[in-house]
């Protein structure tokens, strides 16, 4: 899967689950600031991921790491290279 | 709604085919179209609510703004008393058509759960307005709206909240539907048209409905002292628990319940106008509510239900049909029973409401009540 696959899927997921406009979906975008989501949308968040992308985070702990959009593609990138 | 029903409109229609349940013999249910209004709920509060929560959304926005309040007011010492059915029947059916094939819970969202809990709508309603008096949610079933308001009206006069949004919500759900039909009380009619038909003596059982009722209440004295224009008040109110069963329509426990009701507003039998009856078409139960009616006014108080306009909204009804005696209170124009109208004999010797009957000033009393044996009774004043 290429980085634009990577991109176009998250941004895809975040427009039609959390309803957030597409010019916000900006690899700078803060989740929580910036895009609105909460704690509970981040657990969610997770969850459409795994589905978007079949795979399926033993350790979603990981994720509490990650703020914006941009470090979300690089991880759900370095995850596909893992399993690739 | 109230002038649909002026007009003689009825709420009903053919369930989809592929919204059947095989084995299941009902036709006709009463749905509520998907409101335009809900992408102008804030997606921050629409991701917990299901249906039921926005219907009751929708219903208590508009209440908000008849009572003189945007949805930014602040309001304090207010709170919530919404009755439900139950959660969200949609989502729990969605969470158990994943749950159980998958064996895991690994694709359930998080706001799957705040949907599903009995109390999603009365604390989502809460929430969404910044009420943080007292939330209450009676799970009551049929007479779930109508304890709605009454513990709203007893938590008012205990000086505990000053204004209470209150009422009741239900989501159709196909298993509540079934679940008549099982126990031998649904309409197996095929057209919308006649398939509820209360008091009627070609009735054959309820046809269920959804949609939300809610009322803002206002102890009166605060509500006096902003100058609101007051619809009605509230002057009692009963809710007992009849021994007989969980479905066993009891004439006994009805007429105590609203003797009991009326005796909490310190008000007589000649002092009532107007009984609207929870009759929903089903034999024994609108037998048991006439025969009760009878027990205590005769032919002297006029009677209808309103079950052949809107179906039966379970845990809305009582809500729905209180707003609904308000409308009448105010115009003084009874809604008679709907559809061509055939009253059976072994529903009392009672006055069945006539087309046009007006309705003389005085008390109303509003019943509903449910399975498990819950009767639960209102009484209305007008506005003095």
């Amino acid at each position: 899967m290429t980085y634009e696959t990577i991109v176009h899927t998250v941004n895809t997921a975040f427009a039609e689950e959390f309803e957030v406009a597409p010019e916000k979906l900006l690899p700078e975008a803060h989740i929580k600031n910036d895009l609105g989501l909460d704690s509970l949308d981040i657990v969610d968040m997770i969850i459409v991921l795994e589905q978007a992308f079949n795979f399926k985070l033993q350790d979603r702990s990981a994720v509490a790491n990650i703020t914006t959009l941009g470090e979300l593609y690089d991880f759900i990138s370095k995850l596909q290279d893992l399993h690739a | 709604m109230v002038a649909g029903m002026e007009a003689g409109n009825c709420a009903l229609s053919p369930i989809p085919d592929e919204q059947k349940i095989p084995g299941i013999d009902c036709h006709v249910a009463g749905r509520v179209p998907t409101p335009g209004e809900v992408r102008s709920i804030p997606r921050e509060l629409r991701r917990t609510m299901s249906p039921m929560t926005i219907f009751a959304y929708l219903a208590a926005r508009e209440a908000l703004a008849q009572a003189g309040f945007s949805p930014e007011s602040p309001l304090p010492r207010t709170g919530v008393s919404l009755g439900s059915t139950m959660g969200s029947g949609q989502e729990l059916e969605a969470l158990f058509s994943s749950f159980i094939p998958a064996g895991n819970l690994d694709s359930i969202r998080t706001m799957t759960f705040f949907k599903i809990m009995a109390h999603t709508a009365a604390s989502g309603i809460a929430i969404a307005f910044g009420l943080s008096g007292r939330v209450i949610n009676p799970v009551a079933a049929c007479a779930a709206g109508l304890q709605g308001i009454g513990l709203a009206y007893e938590t008012i006069a205990f000086g505990r909240e000053d204004r209470m949004l209150c009422g009741g919500t239900e989501e159709y759900s196909p298993l509540t539907t079934a679940t008549f039909d099982k126990i031998g009380a649904a309409s197996h009619a095929d057209t919308a048209e006649k398939s509820s038909l209360p008091f009627d003596r070609r009735r054959t059982g309820i046809v269920c409905s959804e949609g939300a009722g809610i009322l803002f209440l206002e102890e009166r004295e605060q509500a006096l002292a902003r100058n609101s224009t007051i619809l009605a008040e509230i002057v009692g109110f009963s809710s007992l628990s009849s021994p007989a069963g969980v479905a066993s329509p009891d004439a006994e426990t009805c007429a105590a319940c609203m003797e009991e009701a009326l005796a909490d507003a310190g008000a007589d039998l000649q002092d009532v106008a107007y009984v609207n009856a929870h009759a929903t078409a089903t034999p024994a139960g609108d037998a048991a509510e006439g025969k009760a009616i009878e027990k205590l006014w005769g032919v002297r108080v006029p009677t209808s239900s309103l079950k052949g306009y809107l179906g039966h909204t379970l845990a809305a009804s009582g809500a729905l049909e209180t707003s609904a005696c308000i409308a009448m209170m105010r115009s003084g124009r009874l809604l008679p029973s709907r559809n061509d109208f055939q009253p059976d004999p072994s529903c009392g010797a009672i006055q069945h409401a006539r087309p046009g009957q007006t309705l003389a000033r005085g008390l109303v009393v509003k019943n509903s009540f449910a399975l498990g044996g819950i009767y639960s009774s209102l009484v209305l004043a007008p506005a003095s």
